[in-house]
């Protein structure tokens, strides 16, 4: 298996000369091409800034990250920015569609970004809209959409340029129940079939219960690394109320 | 080409707030764009009123002349000296004067008026005095009455057909006594000019001054007039240091003046304008950048190069910018046309103010198309500094911090 993400004793501590709140502490991450992950812990268990950080949008304190090998904490912000474009995916709580373009300009803009042949660019539009479930709404605004399709437009956007993985924070916090499980099918079958990885930090046990690593964080600290975890037992709930 | 796109389309996000930006842009470019062309509109007629229908551009005299405006200080008129000065570059035509003062006289009344000894087929030529009469008619070479700016009629209770007597110094202190029957009554723009002048044939006024053959003046008529200077200096080049060549700015460095200090007012109005549109703009800005902080932080995290989105917002603004504009340039046209040809006229109390101080009291605009053209450019590079703004904001962005809700 080809290593994705090899993450060695990332540390973040924010305001370190006021009131220090160690965001995340001496975390040790290995990440394999095609793994379907989810960071799991309670609110300010670090999980959004471990993201961030392997997301290359904030540096660690300490340690270093490297993504297929390349140490991303020693980028400077424009090459920072370049290499996220062409290696990571993002999918936000809150979808963060450009509410002025359609749901197809959405998706072809990263490519856009990239440079890519406008052929290129509408057979990847297309296949991806056909991936997603969409294909009937690419000329549609955002705003005319629901929150699921939303998401699911972001998730194409994710991955358009073909990245390496996509992070997800938190995707199914803000969908309800029948959006989110469709959310999810496309995720998990595109994770199989064609091998994409995906890291969510995620509350929801719907997604906890599909991922075939959970990863839980307490107080910054990766607190158990393991296969599936079945959500209704004691261990999740424990860490939950934590 | 997407730049432009999201560019364009971002700029409808907010209509109202789009409109009421480019509102703002709209009326302070009509504004700008009346004001300056009024301005302009006004010297233009100021300049033609007194330079055009009176002095010339360029005047040539014996030395000395300007500072002791007497008729000894007169010269040659030389048909070889005319024809040298029309062989320079610029020079359109040439006509001799000889002007002085004199005390004209009707029955009961005197008043002082400046006397002008003209060719006329010549003069018209250059100073299109023909059209300035408004009674009777256009001297004619070998005439032998005068013409008379109706402010002088009127002082003196003379019409067309009445007889003037003009009494006065000659040359070399020799009397000067005539009386002319008034054959043209004139209209000048400029009330002096309209109390003041008398014209009659070179030849007359010759003979009324003793002054044979001489001349006080050559008016010199210019192909181009914005080569001001530089077709006077060939001239002064040309002629030597027995005649003195002077432009009319520096005949009447009093108009200048005025010009100058008018013009350094309407600074401080433009300014005050500017500033409208600067805080209309700015207003804009602020808001887009405060309710599109969370989209920044996300294309800069989702990959897009600050550059990128620096140039977005750069475009946006100079859309709202251009089309405000745009739209207030195309709309001033037919405001501005309209006054160059119904100029606003003022009447009554007001106007005799505005005459009491040597001006007409007529406001024309002008539709030089630099005003309109200096009014976009001056817009649109107070869009791109105040663009500055944004791009800044987007240099310092940081996606975790802009994505923080």
């Amino acid at each position: 298996m080809k290593t994705v993400i090899d993450a060695h004793n990332i540390s973040k501590t924010f305001n370190p000369e006021t009131i220090p709140i160690h965001a995340v502490r001496d975390v040790h991450l290995h990440l394999e091409r095609g793994e379907f992950t989810a960071l799991v812990g309670p609110s300010g268990s670090g999980k959004t800034t471990l993201l961030n950080m392997l997301g290359g949008l904030d540096k660690p304190d300490k340690g270093n990250i490297l993504i297929n090998g390349v140490d991303i904490t020693s980028l400077t912000p424009n090459a920072l920015i370049d290499f996220r474009l062409k290696n990571i995916g993002f999918v936000f709580q809150s979808f963060n569609l450009i509410p002025v373009f359609t749901a197809r300009e959405n998706v072809e803009l990263i490519m856009q970004l990239q440079h890519r042949s406008k052929s290129e660019i509408e057979e990847r539009v297309r296949t991806l809209f056909q991936e997603i479930g969409l294909e009937d709404k690419m000329d549609t605004r955002p705003a005319q959409l629901s929150g699921g399709q939303q998401q699911r437009v972001a998730v194409a956007r994710a991955l358009a340029s073909k990245p390496q993985f996509i992070l997800a924070d938190e995707p199914t916090a803000n969908l309800d129940s029948k959006s989110a499980t469709k959310l999810l099918d496309i995720m998990a079958k595109l994770n199989e079939e064609e091998n994409i990885t995906f890291i969510f930090s995620t509350h929801d046990p719907r997604v906890i219960k599909r991922a075939r690593r959970v990863i839980t964080l307490v107080d910054g600290q990766v607190h158990s690394d393991t296969g599936p975890i079945d959500t209704s037992s004691d261990h999740f709930n424990t860490i939950e109320k934590e | 080409m997407w730049l432009l796109k999201l560019s364009w389309k971002n700029m409808w996000r907010n209509r109202n707030r789009t409109a009421i930006t480019m509102t703002a842009v709209f009326f302070s470019v009509i504004l700008s764009i009346l004001t300056n062309s009024l301005q302009e509109g006004v010297f233009d007629n100021l300049i033609k009123n007194v330079v055009s229908f009176y002095s010339g551009y360029i005047q040539i005299h014996k030395t000395g002349y300007w500072d002791e405006q007497i008729l000894d200080n007169t010269f040659e008129n030389s048909q070889e000296l005319q024809d040298q000065i029309l062989q320079l570059e610029n020079i359109d035509a040439v006509t001799p004067r000889l002007e002085s003062f004199a005390l004209a006289s009707s029955d009961t009344l005197t008043k002082g008026c400046m006397v002008i000894g003209i060719l006329p087929g010549k003069e018209d030529a250059i100073t299109q005095l023909k059209n300035k009469v408004t009674e009777g008619n256009y001297l004619s070479d070998g005439d032998l009455g005068i013409m008379m700016g109706e402010g002088l009629a009127r002082r003196l209770k003379l019409e067309l057909k009445d007889s003037v007597v003009l009494i006065g110094q000659g040359y070399h202190g020799a009397m000067a006594v005539g009386k002319y029957p008034i054959t043209g009554i004139l209209s000048f723009g400029q009330p002096e000019m309209n109390d003041q002048s008398l014209y009659m044939t070179l030849a007359n006024a010759q003979v009324l001054y003793s002054a044979e053959n001489r001349l006080t003046s050559y008016v010199i008529g210019l192909e181009n007039t914005n080569d001001l200077d530089p077709t006077a200096e060939n001239i002064r080049s040309s002629l030597g240091d027995g005649y003195e060549t002077m432009t009319w700015e520096e005949m009447m460095p009093e108009v200048v003046q005025h010009i100058r200090t008018d013009k350094g007012s309407m600074v401080i109005i433009q300014l005050v304008l500017y500033m409208l549109i600067a805080f209309g703009i700015f207003g804009t800005l602020l808001m887009m950048m405060v309710e599109r902080k969370y989209e920044m932080g996300m294309l800069v995290a989702i990959g897009m190069k600050k550059f990128k989105l620096m140039q977005v917002m750069m475009l946006e603004s100079l859309f709202t910018v251009l089309s405000g504009c745009i739209l207030g340039i195309l709309a001033s046209i037919p405001i501005v046309v309209y006054l160059y040809k119904y100029p606003i006229r003022f009447k009554g109390q007001l106007a005799e103010v505005y005459e009491e101080f040597g001006f007409e009291a007529i406001f024309p605009t002008s539709t030089n198309p630099e005003i309109f053209l200096n009014q976009g450019i001056l817009v649109l590079i107070l869009g791109l500094i105040l663009s500055l703004y944004p791009i800044v904001k987007i240099a310092r962005i940081n996606p975790v911090n802009a994505m923080k809700k």
